[in-house]
């Protein structure tokens, strides 16, 4: 694995009211790392995506970001329209919902190819071809194209959402429960889907779950989180098989048995 | 000719040209600041008008603002001279202002418009002023308006190309006809106001002053004279403007922009050419369409 991280967070807090949010978070991710964050509701996980995503401003602390033009970088010191480029090009975001992260009134190749026009490209035949090959990519039939996302089922609804992130080739995701609202046999394909593409396009990523079987399947590491906190951290295997946290013991036993 | 044109007189119980001095200097300022920032939406504090919003609220107050007792003014509504609105704004002005009102192009200093600029080509010192229902590009795309600034300070307008995108992608061609976005001098996403696809060329390099305004919206906005106004479009799908197999059925015209008019039950149709100053002038000139001459 590369030396060099991708994303450097030190210290950080961010909270929405000065109680509730995440506190002093730091991590390392290196390219082609996937990173899973557990706990249980109203831990901190999903504040801690949005304050490294920049979303929501951490109080203090600082994230750093190894960016293309610019080397490695804290967030803070970028302009507001260098971090918007920078979530556009090099980032990508798949939500719970694919209905927040999709643009429901456009076709699905609309949908693909918008953050190519997005960075200047303006050739239709193109951003037609690209599109065609993620939605291949994707198991998703070409001919579905010109179809609208509402027009598709939930599993084939998120598996459009993130081929709409990775068509600029990004370097890091962000998935904020990303299976939790598909029935399980549609959440099985698609975490194979992603395990694929994150090895095939070496990706990093932050997965947010509360799901341990996502974090066993995907993640390299793992943070346990639980009142705002890491309570614990290191390899999946290690955390899914030998927890040390008296929490992070109740969570690996709450996993039902086969 | 147009017999409530010669017959209102100015009403001295209003305000030169309605609205109060410092309103008119408000909007005057705001109009100098859209001028200087070409395409950019400025806000400006829109007043209740003796007319409900949607009927040109917007094109109104930007018209009293600059309109002096010298000018000449021309209101088109469809392209047309004589239609209902037309000839009311007309005639609002004649009534506040006592300013002369004509139906020629190239008499009028001051052409107030809805859908239209006029065939007749514009020249230096004229000034368009367009009746704008949504002033903003990226609203389709964007509801929300910190959004849509903040979209426009950084220039980002890829994501109004997913418009065209889809147009191509559902009809094979880009089906957008009116309100088709322009940039500006470079910079800003314009929409043009709903004018046919078919005048946005005529926008580019313009040697008048073109304002916009929304009343309901309250903003402003310009092209100034001779300004660079792009249409968008593909690279493999150029823009281009609407064409017809058919002339003008009187005054046989290819050039202008045709209406098409049912004619009865049975669906007989004829097209005109939807400037009627342009065409009627044309007619006085001896040319003749097709049921012109049948007429004949």
């Amino acid at each position: 694995m590369n030396s060099q991280p991708l994303l450097s967070v030190r210290d950080m807090t961010c909270t929405w009211d000065g109680v509730h949010g995440c506190r002093d978070i730091s991590f390392d991710l290196h390219p082609g790392e996937v990173l899973c964050v557990v706990g249980e509701s109203g831990s901190g996980k999903s504040t801690l995506l949005q304050a490294v995503s920049w979303q929501a401003r951490p109080e203090s602390g600082s994230v750093w970001y190894d960016t293309r033009d610019r080397g490695f970088v804290d967030l803070a010191s970028l302009s507001a329209a260098h971090l918007r480029l920078l979530a556009r090009t090099d980032w990508g975001f798949v939500r719970q919902n694919a209905r927040d992260g999709l643009r429901m009134q456009v076709s699905a190749g609309a949908n693909i190819a918008e953050r190519l026009m997005a960075v200047g490209q303006r050739h239709y035949g193109d951003l037609r071809r690209v599109a065609g090959s993620w939605l291949h990519k994707m198991e998703i039939d070409a001919g579905r194209l010109d179809d609208a996302p509402a027009a598709f089922s939930g599993g084939m609804q998120q598996r459009l959402q993130i081929a709409r992130n990775l068509v600029t080739h990004p370097r890091m995701v962000f998935m904020d429960e990303p299976t939790a609202s598909l029935d399980v046999s549609v959440q099985a394909r698609l975490l194979d889907l992603l395990r694929q593409l994150v090895a095939d396009l070496k990706l990093a990523a932050i997965v947010v779950t509360h799901d341990l079987a996502v974090a066993r399947l995907l993640a390299h590491r793992t943070l346990v989180m639980r009142g705002g906190r890491v309570v614990e951290s290191g390899l999946t295997d290690q955390i899914l098989d030998d927890p040390q946290h008296p929490y992070t013991q109740l969570l690996v036993s709450s996993i039902l048995q086969s | 000719m147009n017999l409530s044109q010669a017959t209102v007189a100015r009403d001295d119980h209003y305000n030169f040209a309605y609205l109060d001095e410092s309103t008119k200097r408000m909007l005057r300022r705001a109009l100098l600041k859209a001028v200087a920032i070409p395409g950019y939406q400025v806000p400006f504090g829109s007043r209740e008008m003796p007319l409900p919003y949607g009927w040109g609220t917007g094109g109104i107050q930007v018209t009293a603002a600059i309109i002096g007792a010298g000018d000449v003014l021309k209101v088109i509504d469809q392209g047309s001279d004589d239609t209902t609105n037309a000839i009311n704004i007309r005639r609002f002005f004649a009534r506040v202002t006592g300013v002369r009102t004509t139906e020629s192009t190239r008499e009028a200093t001051i052409v107030q418009t809805r859908h239209r600029i006029p065939e007749t080509p514009l020249r230096e010192g004229q000034v368009m002023v367009y009746q704008v229902p949504i002033p903003e590009p990226l609203r389709w795309l964007e509801p929300s308006e910190t959004e849509t600034r903040t979209m426009h300070a950084l220039a980002e307008y890829g994501g109004m190309h997913v418009k065209l995108y889809e147009d191509i992608a559902q009809h094979g061609h880009i089906a957008t006809t009116y309100d088709y976005p322009v940039i500006v001098n470079g910079r800003y996403m314009m929409r043009p106001s709903p004018i046919p696809k078919f005048d946005n060329p005529k926008l580019d390099g313009n040697p008048a002053l073109m304002l916009f305004g929304a009343g309901r919206e309250k903003r402003v906005y310009a092209v100034p004279p001779y300004t660079r106004v792009k249409s968008l479009d593909f690279e493999d799908h150029p823009f281009r403007v609407e064409q017809w197999d058919h002339c003008c059925e009187l005054c046989g015209s290819r050039q202008s922009y045709l209406d098409e008019i049912i004619l009865d039950d049975q669906g007989t149709r004829r097209f005109v050419c939807s400037d009627t100053e342009y065409c009627t002038d044309r007619q006085a000139a001896g040319y003749a369409g097709p049921a012109a001459q049948e007429a004949a």
